[in-house]
Protein backbone atom coordinates (compact mmCIF):
# COMPACT_ATOMS: atom_id res chain seq x y z
CA UNK A 1 0.00 0.00 0.00
CA UNK A 2 1.04 3.53 -0.93
CA UNK A 3 -0.03 6.93 0.57
CA UNK A 4 -2.00 8.04 -2.60
CA UNK A 5 -4.05 4.95 -2.09
CA UNK A 6 -5.67 6.15 1.14
CA UNK A 7 -8.19 8.87 1.95
CA UNK A 8 -9.90 10.41 5.14
CA UNK A 9 -12.48 8.67 5.75
CA UNK A 10 -11.66 5.19 4.67
CA UNK A 11 -12.45 2.19 7.00
CA UNK A 12 -10.29 -0.48 7.25
CA UNK A 13 -11.60 -3.87 7.76
CA UNK A 14 -13.22 -5.09 10.53
CA UNK A 15 -11.40 -8.28 12.68
CA UNK A 16 -13.43 -10.27 14.80
CA UNK A 17 -11.42 -12.90 17.21
CA UNK A 18 -12.84 -15.20 19.61
CA UNK A 19 -11.22 -14.76 22.68
CA UNK A 20 -10.81 -17.84 24.41
CA UNK A 21 -8.83 -18.05 28.00
CA UNK A 22 -6.11 -19.33 25.95
CA UNK A 23 -6.18 -16.16 24.24
CA UNK A 24 -5.68 -14.20 27.32
CA UNK A 25 -2.90 -16.30 29.09
CA UNK A 26 -0.57 -16.81 25.54
CA UNK A 27 -0.49 -12.61 25.14
CA UNK A 28 0.18 -12.51 28.94
CA UNK A 29 3.08 -14.97 28.61
CA UNK A 30 4.18 -13.98 25.56
CA UNK A 31 4.86 -10.15 26.65
CA UNK A 32 6.53 -11.21 30.26
CA UNK A 33 3.42 -10.14 31.81
CA UNK A 34 3.25 -12.21 35.09
CA UNK A 35 0.94 -10.63 37.24
CA UNK A 36 -1.94 -13.24 38.05
CA UNK A 37 -5.02 -11.13 37.14
CA UNK A 38 -3.70 -12.60 33.18
CA UNK A 39 -3.72 -15.96 34.07
CA UNK A 40 -5.23 -16.94 37.48
CA UNK A 41 -8.87 -17.14 37.33
CA UNK A 42 -9.61 -17.06 41.44
CA UNK A 43 -7.19 -14.29 41.53
CA UNK A 44 -8.76 -11.90 39.39
CA UNK A 45 -12.33 -12.94 40.50
CA UNK A 46 -11.57 -12.89 44.37
CA UNK A 47 -8.73 -10.39 44.40
CA UNK A 48 -9.30 -8.11 41.60
CA UNK A 49 -13.11 -8.05 41.63
CA UNK A 50 -13.58 -8.81 38.06
CA UNK A 51 -15.84 -11.31 36.26
CA UNK A 52 -12.70 -13.80 35.32
CA UNK A 53 -9.21 -13.21 33.89
CA UNK A 54 -8.46 -10.39 31.73
CA UNK A 55 -6.46 -9.60 28.40
CA UNK A 56 -3.16 -7.21 29.60
CA UNK A 57 -2.41 -3.53 27.97
CA UNK A 58 0.78 -4.93 26.00
CA UNK A 59 -1.16 -7.80 24.42
CA UNK A 60 -3.46 -5.08 23.19
CA UNK A 61 -0.80 -3.43 21.68
CA UNK A 62 0.09 -6.29 19.88
CA UNK A 63 -3.28 -6.74 18.66
CA UNK A 64 -3.89 -3.17 17.51
CA UNK A 65 0.20 -3.58 15.62
CA UNK A 66 -1.42 -6.83 14.24
CA UNK A 67 -4.40 -4.90 12.70
CA UNK A 68 -2.83 -1.99 11.38
CA UNK A 69 0.23 -3.34 9.59
CA UNK A 70 -2.17 -6.58 8.07
CA UNK A 71 -3.98 -3.30 5.94
CA UNK A 72 -0.71 -1.70 4.98
CA UNK A 73 1.68 -4.87 4.51
CA UNK A 74 5.16 -4.70 5.64
CA UNK A 75 6.35 -1.61 4.56
CA UNK A 76 4.20 0.06 7.12
CA UNK A 77 5.83 1.59 9.93
CA UNK A 78 4.29 2.36 12.89
CA UNK A 79 5.29 6.16 14.38
CA UNK A 80 2.97 6.75 17.32
CA UNK A 81 -0.11 4.62 19.49
CA UNK A 82 -2.14 6.74 22.23
CA UNK A 83 -4.28 4.31 24.38
CA UNK A 84 -7.48 5.18 25.96
CA UNK A 85 -8.28 2.04 28.23
CA UNK A 86 -11.86 1.92 28.75
CA UNK A 87 -13.17 -1.55 29.63
CA UNK A 88 -11.61 -5.23 29.92
CA UNK A 89 -11.86 -7.76 27.46
CA UNK A 90 -12.67 -11.55 28.94
CA UNK A 91 -12.27 -15.07 28.01
CA UNK A 92 -15.99 -15.70 26.01
CA UNK A 93 -16.03 -12.13 24.28
CA UNK A 94 -16.21 -11.78 20.77
CA UNK A 95 -13.44 -8.59 19.91
CA UNK A 96 -14.57 -6.11 16.79
CA UNK A 97 -11.60 -4.16 15.70
CA UNK A 98 -12.42 -1.46 13.44
CA UNK A 99 -10.78 2.09 12.25
CA UNK A 100 -11.24 4.74 10.07
CA UNK A 101 -8.53 6.88 8.27
CA UNK A 102 -8.57 10.50 10.13
CA UNK A 103 -6.19 12.12 8.30
CA UNK A 104 -3.75 11.88 5.34
CA UNK A 105 -0.71 14.19 5.26
CA UNK A 106 3.39 14.67 4.47
CA UNK A 107 5.86 15.74 7.13
CA UNK A 108 8.59 18.29 6.34
CA UNK A 109 10.72 15.30 5.38
CA UNK A 110 8.57 14.24 2.81
CA UNK A 111 7.22 11.00 4.69
CA UNK A 112 3.79 10.19 4.34
CA UNK A 113 1.84 9.59 7.36
CA UNK A 114 -2.11 7.96 8.06
CA UNK A 115 -3.87 8.45 11.01
CA UNK A 116 -6.40 5.91 12.23
CA UNK A 117 -9.02 5.80 15.34
CA UNK A 118 -8.73 1.86 16.06
CA UNK A 119 -11.31 0.97 18.35
CA UNK A 120 -11.37 -2.73 19.66
CA UNK A 121 -15.20 -3.35 20.74
CA UNK A 122 -17.27 -6.13 22.19
CA UNK A 123 -20.81 -6.27 22.09
CA UNK A 124 -20.93 -2.91 20.54
CA UNK A 125 -19.14 -1.67 24.07
CA UNK A 126 -15.78 -0.10 23.28
CA UNK A 127 -13.22 -1.36 25.45
CA UNK A 128 -10.05 0.75 24.28
CA UNK A 129 -9.53 3.24 21.88
CA UNK A 130 -6.39 3.67 20.08
CA UNK A 131 -4.97 6.72 18.15
CA UNK A 132 -2.04 5.15 15.76
CA UNK A 133 0.24 7.65 13.30
CA UNK A 134 1.40 4.90 10.51
CA UNK A 135 3.93 6.04 8.04
CA UNK A 136 3.44 4.30 4.43
CA UNK A 137 5.12 4.95 1.51
CA UNK A 138 4.61 7.67 -0.98
CA UNK A 139 5.57 6.03 -3.55
CA UNK A 140 6.94 2.20 -5.12
CA UNK A 141 10.40 3.43 -4.39
CA UNK A 142 10.27 4.91 -1.17
CA UNK A 143 10.58 3.05 2.44
CA UNK A 144 9.45 4.52 5.77
CA UNK A 145 12.17 1.76 7.75
CA UNK A 146 14.78 3.91 5.92
CA UNK A 147 14.16 6.76 7.39
CA UNK A 148 16.84 7.53 10.44
CA UNK A 149 17.38 10.77 12.04
CA UNK A 150 15.62 14.03 11.61
CA UNK A 151 14.12 11.87 8.53
CA UNK A 152 11.88 10.15 11.01
CA UNK A 153 9.48 12.32 12.61
CA UNK A 154 7.55 9.83 14.44
CA UNK B 1 12.15 9.83 45.00
CA UNK B 2 15.63 8.44 44.26
CA UNK B 3 17.02 11.20 46.71
CA UNK B 4 15.82 13.90 48.84
CA UNK B 5 14.90 16.48 46.35
CA UNK B 6 11.73 17.74 45.40
CA UNK B 7 10.18 15.56 42.46
CA UNK B 8 10.28 19.26 41.09
CA UNK B 9 13.69 19.63 40.97
CA UNK B 10 13.66 16.17 39.79
CA UNK B 11 11.68 17.38 36.37
CA UNK B 12 13.95 16.26 33.22
CA UNK B 13 16.23 14.28 35.51
CA UNK B 14 16.69 10.43 34.43
CA UNK B 15 15.87 8.06 37.22
CA UNK B 16 15.97 4.06 37.55
CA UNK B 17 18.38 3.20 34.75
CA UNK B 18 18.03 -0.50 33.99
CA UNK B 19 19.01 -2.39 31.65
CA UNK B 20 17.13 -5.95 30.20
CA UNK B 21 18.20 -8.86 31.28
CA UNK B 22 18.41 -10.48 28.10
CA UNK B 23 18.87 -9.39 24.91
CA UNK B 24 16.39 -9.25 22.33
CA UNK B 25 15.69 -12.48 21.01
CA UNK B 26 13.80 -14.18 18.37
CA UNK B 27 11.63 -16.79 20.47
CA UNK B 28 9.81 -13.94 22.14
CA UNK B 29 9.27 -12.22 18.83
CA UNK B 30 7.47 -15.32 17.35
CA UNK B 31 5.66 -15.86 20.73
CA UNK B 32 3.94 -12.45 20.90
CA UNK B 33 3.37 -12.47 16.93
CA UNK B 34 2.11 -16.02 17.42
CA UNK B 35 -0.50 -14.84 20.26
CA UNK B 36 -2.04 -12.48 18.29
CA UNK B 37 -1.82 -14.60 14.74
CA UNK B 38 0.29 -11.47 13.23
CA UNK B 39 1.52 -13.11 10.49
CA UNK B 40 3.57 -9.54 8.70
CA UNK B 41 6.43 -11.43 6.77
CA UNK B 42 8.44 -9.32 8.20
CA UNK B 43 9.04 -11.16 11.49
CA UNK B 44 9.01 -14.54 9.49
CA UNK B 45 10.52 -14.46 6.40
CA UNK B 46 14.45 -13.27 6.42
CA UNK B 47 14.31 -11.86 2.63
CA UNK B 48 11.53 -10.16 3.06
CA UNK B 49 13.28 -8.38 6.87
CA UNK B 50 16.21 -7.61 5.03
CA UNK B 51 14.88 -5.99 2.00
CA UNK B 52 12.67 -4.18 3.92
CA UNK B 53 14.58 -3.50 7.08
CA UNK B 54 17.91 -4.41 6.85
CA UNK B 55 17.55 -7.44 9.08
CA UNK B 56 14.78 -8.68 11.29
CA UNK B 57 13.58 -6.83 13.62
CA UNK B 58 10.71 -7.03 16.76
CA UNK B 59 7.96 -5.59 16.64
CA UNK B 60 7.92 -2.15 17.38
CA UNK B 61 5.44 -2.59 20.55
CA UNK B 62 7.10 -5.38 22.19
CA UNK B 63 9.00 -2.11 23.38
CA UNK B 64 8.15 -2.49 27.44
CA UNK B 65 9.08 -6.71 26.90
CA UNK B 66 12.45 -6.17 26.65
CA UNK B 67 12.80 -4.73 30.50
CA UNK B 68 10.01 -6.91 32.68
CA UNK B 69 12.51 -8.61 35.11
CA UNK B 70 11.86 -12.43 35.17
CA UNK B 71 8.78 -13.22 37.29
CA UNK B 72 11.53 -15.11 39.92
CA UNK B 73 15.62 -14.94 39.89
CA UNK B 74 18.54 -15.77 42.31
CA UNK B 75 18.69 -13.25 44.70
CA UNK B 76 16.12 -11.35 44.80
CA UNK B 77 13.85 -10.62 47.86
CA UNK B 78 11.66 -7.58 46.61
CA UNK B 79 9.37 -7.84 43.77
CA UNK B 80 10.26 -5.23 41.09
CA UNK B 81 8.10 -2.60 40.45
CA UNK B 82 7.59 -1.30 37.32
CA UNK B 83 7.14 2.64 36.84
CA UNK B 84 8.98 3.29 40.40
CA UNK B 85 8.78 6.83 39.69
CA UNK B 86 4.56 7.04 39.92
CA UNK B 87 5.05 5.41 43.19
CA UNK B 88 7.36 7.76 44.62
CA UNK B 89 5.44 10.36 43.92
CA UNK B 90 2.61 9.07 45.59
CA UNK B 91 4.56 8.09 48.43
CA UNK B 92 6.32 12.08 48.13
CA UNK B 93 2.74 13.58 48.55
CA UNK B 94 0.17 11.16 50.43
CA UNK B 95 -1.97 10.11 47.45
CA UNK B 96 -2.83 6.50 48.65
CA UNK B 97 -5.14 6.12 44.86
CA UNK B 98 -3.57 6.14 41.29
CA UNK B 99 -4.48 5.73 38.17
CA UNK B 100 -2.95 5.94 34.66
CA UNK B 101 -5.34 8.36 32.14
CA UNK B 102 -2.85 8.44 28.97
CA UNK B 103 -0.67 6.14 27.71
CA UNK B 104 1.33 7.36 24.82
CA UNK B 105 4.50 5.47 22.67
CA UNK B 106 6.47 6.81 20.13
CA UNK B 107 8.57 4.82 18.14
CA UNK B 108 12.10 5.57 17.10
CA UNK B 109 15.04 2.82 15.95
CA UNK B 110 13.86 -0.59 15.25
CA UNK B 111 14.66 -3.05 17.87
CA UNK B 112 16.83 -5.55 16.52
CA UNK B 113 17.71 -9.22 17.66
CA UNK B 114 20.33 -9.03 19.76
CA UNK B 115 20.18 -5.81 21.02
CA UNK B 116 20.33 -4.71 24.60
CA UNK B 117 17.71 -2.70 25.96
CA UNK B 118 18.01 -0.02 28.80
CA UNK B 119 15.04 2.38 29.78
CA UNK B 120 15.24 5.24 32.66
CA UNK B 121 12.25 6.79 33.81
CA UNK B 122 11.85 10.88 33.14
CA UNK B 123 9.53 12.92 35.42
CA UNK B 124 8.43 15.55 32.67
CA UNK B 125 5.55 17.64 35.08
CA UNK B 126 3.64 17.77 37.90
CA UNK B 127 0.68 19.70 38.31
CA UNK B 128 -0.41 22.00 41.47
CA UNK B 129 -3.40 20.42 43.14
CA UNK B 130 -6.40 19.50 41.25
CA UNK B 131 -9.84 18.36 41.87
CA UNK B 132 -11.53 15.21 39.71
CA UNK B 133 -14.89 13.29 39.99
CA UNK B 134 -12.23 10.57 41.70
CA UNK B 135 -10.93 13.19 44.63
CA UNK B 136 -8.01 15.80 45.05
CA UNK B 137 -4.67 15.09 43.79
CA UNK B 138 -2.15 16.10 41.08
CA UNK B 139 -1.57 14.80 37.50
CA UNK B 140 1.71 13.86 36.51
CA UNK B 141 3.62 13.25 33.39
CA UNK B 142 6.23 10.56 33.24
CA UNK B 143 8.23 9.13 30.32
CA UNK B 144 9.49 5.95 30.18
CA UNK B 145 13.03 6.30 27.56
CA UNK B 146 14.05 2.75 26.22
CA UNK B 147 17.85 3.13 24.60
CA UNK B 148 19.72 0.25 22.65
CA UNK B 149 23.44 -0.38 23.77
CA UNK B 150 24.58 2.28 21.18
CA UNK B 151 22.52 4.50 22.86
CA UNK B 152 20.15 5.18 19.93
CA UNK B 153 16.54 5.72 21.55
CA UNK B 154 14.53 2.84 20.12
CA UNK B 155 11.11 4.23 21.77
CA UNK B 156 9.41 6.84 24.42
CA UNK B 157 6.26 5.92 26.70
CA UNK B 158 4.68 8.74 28.39
CA UNK B 159 2.02 7.97 31.17
CA UNK B 160 -0.05 10.65 32.86
CA UNK B 161 -0.68 9.63 35.97
CA UNK B 162 -3.25 11.21 38.30
CA UNK B 163 -2.41 10.39 42.42
CA UNK B 164 -5.60 11.42 44.33
CA UNK B 165 -6.71 11.30 47.96
CA UNK B 166 -10.79 9.64 47.83
CA UNK B 167 -13.79 11.64 48.88
CA UNK B 168 -11.94 15.34 48.79
CA UNK B 169 -13.92 16.68 46.55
Amino acid sequence: MILDEVHQGDMLPELRYDVTASTIVLGAIASRDWRPMHHDHEFAVNRNGTQDIFMNTPNQAAWFERYVTDWTGPSGRLGRMRFRMLGSVFPGDTMRLTATVEDVTTDDADCGWASLLVTLSVDGDTKTDCSVRVALPTSEDDNPWKRRGNAWQP
Amino acid sequence: MSDARSPEALIGTPQYEEIGEFPVEQGYIWSTCSSVENGNPLFWDAVVADKITDGPIAPPTMLSVWFRPHNWSPGRTEPAVPLQVHFDLKEHFGLPEAVISDNTIVFHEPVRIGDVITSRQVLRSVSGPKTTKLGTGRFWVIDVEYLNQRGDVVGVESYTGFGYQRGTR
